[in-house]
């Protein structure tokens, strides 16, 4: 294994993490705002507030690590993607401010529960999945061109590009899948019966959209970048797995079975989609443009950038287990009975 | 030139994202040591009031850092985004402290929200306090790491362009240039010193509208003592400060104290105008120049004529310097005025007029802050990486960066006025005494 693997391994598996984390995070704030909009909001602001609010900062720091740790790894991306997705990027962080400054303003503070902003965090969380999203169209090439040596976003390529629009949708539909089924599971274990029935309803109508564009992307994929295409079939295997584990989530939720098992095997069916996804993209960063190993850092920088992962993994991973024990785990706080609120 | 310069338009986003995050982060390295130090005495003391000063502290404290993330994590991307050529090149030398400080941030997160949600929830109040140093020590790593980056870029080492390529890289080495040292400690001793007055201000100003508890008593005396403690650590360490510019930027410190000949006995020039080469209406201390620079009052400090003409910071510094150290010095004085006064009584201190420069330490503290941030970064131009890269260099060539300045000056006028009406909104609508009587008579209940 190569230091350029390990480097783009470790980040892939922090993206992967956000991915999830994120979409739990930016679904529950739909939801809410959604359920606000028709008067159910009792249902679900309770256990949307008490998971959410203590680790949506924890939610922050998976994204921030992996620029961060892209920038390290691969510093020439910094040069390609930094300089094209400015505007992005900055609606991108215009929209996080707008979660952030939630938690700071309406639930932490002075609780302002104002329904605009109930509505404004809300959309933020589907707005979001599509700022950041169509970063996978851009990386399957076509849409940077050089001009004069330096990188160019091609805007309206990327705009009319179906391509963008699926990832967009899958995005989307995606984290609104992923957020209710692990909601169900929250809300089974905190046994609140009516926010259950009702995220159950969710995660079973998001299904179907997530499994349908996931599908369709992989067809885009042949016309708009065939090599790519190639690789991917060659790991139908995972895809496979990935659909199999698909198919055993639905079936749980269906049943109103083992929710815990139903949000474990959700996971696993986007771990194995998310790294036969990657690993087909190999080794391109950027079509045609970038690939990990031209845009490598210098070995000392990779490894002491992978000493300094591992020893602060010795750090977080028991920090984490410490905080999802008290709030994931902890049956009396889930429940909401028990309040230790600063 | 001008503003369709993409330069000076990433120079003008970056630089209102740092000042604006850097009161939050300013705040949020600095004051979980006061909630520390605070709830250690009231535990030590058994002494409610100092308890209670420690959570309406941390309340306060999750709403600045909440917007602390978002602008932090703003800047983080913002460094990519309007310097990614700088980045290109950093990110081989640089790139382990930023990376640490990802963890450093991470590891304080995390203990921070399980502080929060854990008031009451242990019988033993020694058990929750504990949980408060890793966020302390997780804030102060955050900004060590950061400072080194910044060090970095004012004095580079650990690499060598070789032909246009970086070779012999050394991360460790990069880590640890001379300038960490002096840039780290100014950073974090005023960060505390900052987070003081904040909080004194605070108190001073409920004790002028009316209130009289001896809560907020207690509250402005132990802010003051540690802003004291802290304003005096600033100005030892300001001193070494300037002992390295002169040995490693020198041009910051001419450029600073419009020192423009190579000369010994060097004058130290406060306020004034310039004219030419001349400083009219200065205030001139003989010798304090040389004694800054070198600790010495006959040494040699380097002038601007040493210096390509392209290669001078601007002249304008001087103010930025001179407010700096104005106010550092002011709030050292004012704080040992009062924390003297409260110990012999004097009753000139809870006069409304002293009362009001009470109120105004935190405010200036975050003006010297804005003048200490805004020197050293202006200091270090025509460079973002001195010697090596310039700033005009490292800047994107991407297109709409105006547009962006507008966009981001919009959200942080928002962000900034939100913090505002929220924090006082928060505390007015749960004062202080009635908390109080509530745990009072919460307590009596148990008893029965």
């Amino acid at each position: 294994m190569t230091l350029e693997i390990i480097g783009i391994s470790v980040l892939w598996l922090f993206l992967f993490l956000y991915v999830i984390v994120a979409s739990i995070d930016f679904g529950a704030g739909f939801f809410n705002a959604y359920s606000a909009f028709s008067d159910k909001q009792h249902v679900l602001t309770g256990v949307v507030q008490r998971y959410l609010s203590p680790v949506w900062e924890v939610t922050n720091v998976f994204f921030v690590f992996f620029f961060v740790g892209i920038i390290g790894f691969f510093p020439q991306t910094a040069f390609y993607y930094g300089t094209t997705l400015l505007v992005p990027a900055s609606i991108a962080l215009i929209l996080l401010a707008i979660r952030g400054s939630y938690y700071a303003f309406a639930t932490y503070g002075a609780k302002i529960n104002h329904r605009g902003y109930i509505y404004m965090y809300g959309l933020s969380g589907l707005l979001l999945p599509a700022a950041l999203s169509p970063v996978l169209a851009i990386s399957e090439g076509g849409f940077i061109r050089l001009e004069g040596g330096q990188p160019s976003l091609d805007y309206w390529a990327l705009f009319m590009s179906p391509l963008m629009w699926s990832i967009v949708v899958l995005s989307i539909a995606a984290v609104l899948y992923i957020s209710a089924v692990f909601l169900t599971w929250y809300a089974a274990k905190a046994g609140d019966a009516k926010a259950t029935t009702l995220l159950r309803k969710y995660a079973l109508i998001w299904a179907g959209p997530t499994i349908v564009t996931a599908t369709g992307i992989i067809f885009e994929l042949r016309g708009h970048n065939p090599e790519h295409y190639a690789n991917l079939l060659d790991l139908w295997w995972m895809f496979a797995l990935s659909f199999l584990l698909f198919l055993g989530t639905v079936y749980l939720v269906w049943k109103r079975r083992n929710y815990g098992m139903a949000f474990i095997l959700l996971v696993g069916q986007f771990f194995t989609a998310f790294f036969a996804y990657g690993a087909s993209h190999y080794p391109y960063l950027l079509y045609p443009h970038l690939t990990i190993y031209d845009s490598f850092t210098n070995e000392s920088m990779a490894i002491a950038l992978i000493i300094a992962f591992i020893a602060g993994l010795g750090l977080l991973l028991p920090s984490l287990y410490l905080l999802f024990r008290l709030f994931l785990f902890d049956k009396d706080y889930v429940k909401g009975k028990s309040d230790y609120h600063a | 030139m001008g503003f369709e310069d993409t330069a000076l338009q990433s120079r003008i986003l970056t630089l209102m994202t740092l000042s604006f995050h850097i009161i939050y982060a300013t705040v949020g390295v600095g004051v979980p040591l006061m909630i520390m130090i605070a709830q250690w005495v009231g535990i030590r003391k058994k002494d409610e009031h100092y308890i209670l000063l420690a959570r309406r502290w941390a309340r306060g404290f999750v709403i600045t850092v909440a917007v602390g993330v978002v602008t932090g994590t703003a800047i983080g991307l913002q460094l990519s985004l309007l310097w990614p050529n700088f980045m290109q090149m950093a990110g081989n030398v640089i790139a382990l402290p930023l990376f640490m400080e990802v963890f450093a941030f991470f590891f304080e997160a995390i203990f921070l929200g399980i502080y929060l949600y854990t008031w009451d929830r242990f019988e033993d109040q020694r058990k929750h306090f504990l949980l408060l140093i890793p966020v302390a020590v997780g804030a102060a790593a955050s900004s060590v790491f950061i400072t080194i980056v910044n060090s970095f870029m004012n004095a580079p080492q650990g690499f060598e362009v070789l032909n246009g390529e970086l070779v012999n890289i050394s991360p460790l080495l990069a880590m640890f240039s001379p300038a960490v040292p002096t840039k780290v400690a100014h950073v974090l001793a005023t960060a505390f010193m900052t987070s003081a007055f904040v909080l004194a201000s605070i108190a001073a100003y409920r004790l002028m509208r009316g209130s009289n508890h001896i809560y907020h008593k207690k509250a402005l005396f132990l802010t003051m003592k540690l802003g004291l403690v802290f304003s005096i650590a600033t100005a030892i360490i300001g001193d070494f400060s300037g002992k390295y510019l002169a040995e490693y930027q020198p041009e910051k410190l001419a450029a600073a104290e419009w020192h423009f000949e190579t000369e010994a006995e060097a004058d130290l020039i406060l306020f004034g105008v310039l004219d030419g080469e001349e400083a009219k209406y200065a205030i001139r201390i003989p010798y304090a120049l040389s004694i800054l620079a070198h600790g010495v009052p006959n040494a040699e400090v380097i002038g601007l004529n040493e210096f390509p003409e392209d290669e001078i910071p601007p002249l304008w510094i001087h103010y930025l310097f001179d407010t700096m150290v104005t106010l550092g010095m002011w709030l050292a004085f004012f704080s040992f005025v009062y924390v003297v006064g409260a110990w012999r009584g004097w009753s000139i201190i809870t006069k409304t007029w002293f009362r009001w420069l009470t109120v105004m330490t935190g405010p200036l503290a975050m003006l010297a802050i804005q003048a200490g941030w805004w020197f050293t970064e202006v200091g270090r131009q025509p460079w973002i990486l001195r010697g090596y890269m310039k700033t005009s260099e490292g800047a994107t060539t991407s297109g709409n960066v105006d547009l962006m300045i507008v966009l981001f000056a919009g959200l942080y006028l928002i962000l900034g006025i939100g913090t505002v009406v929220v924090l006082s909104r928060m505390y007015k609508r749960n004062p202080v005494e009635d908390e109080l009587a509530q745990r009072e008579s919460n307590k009596g209940g148990e008893e029965q």
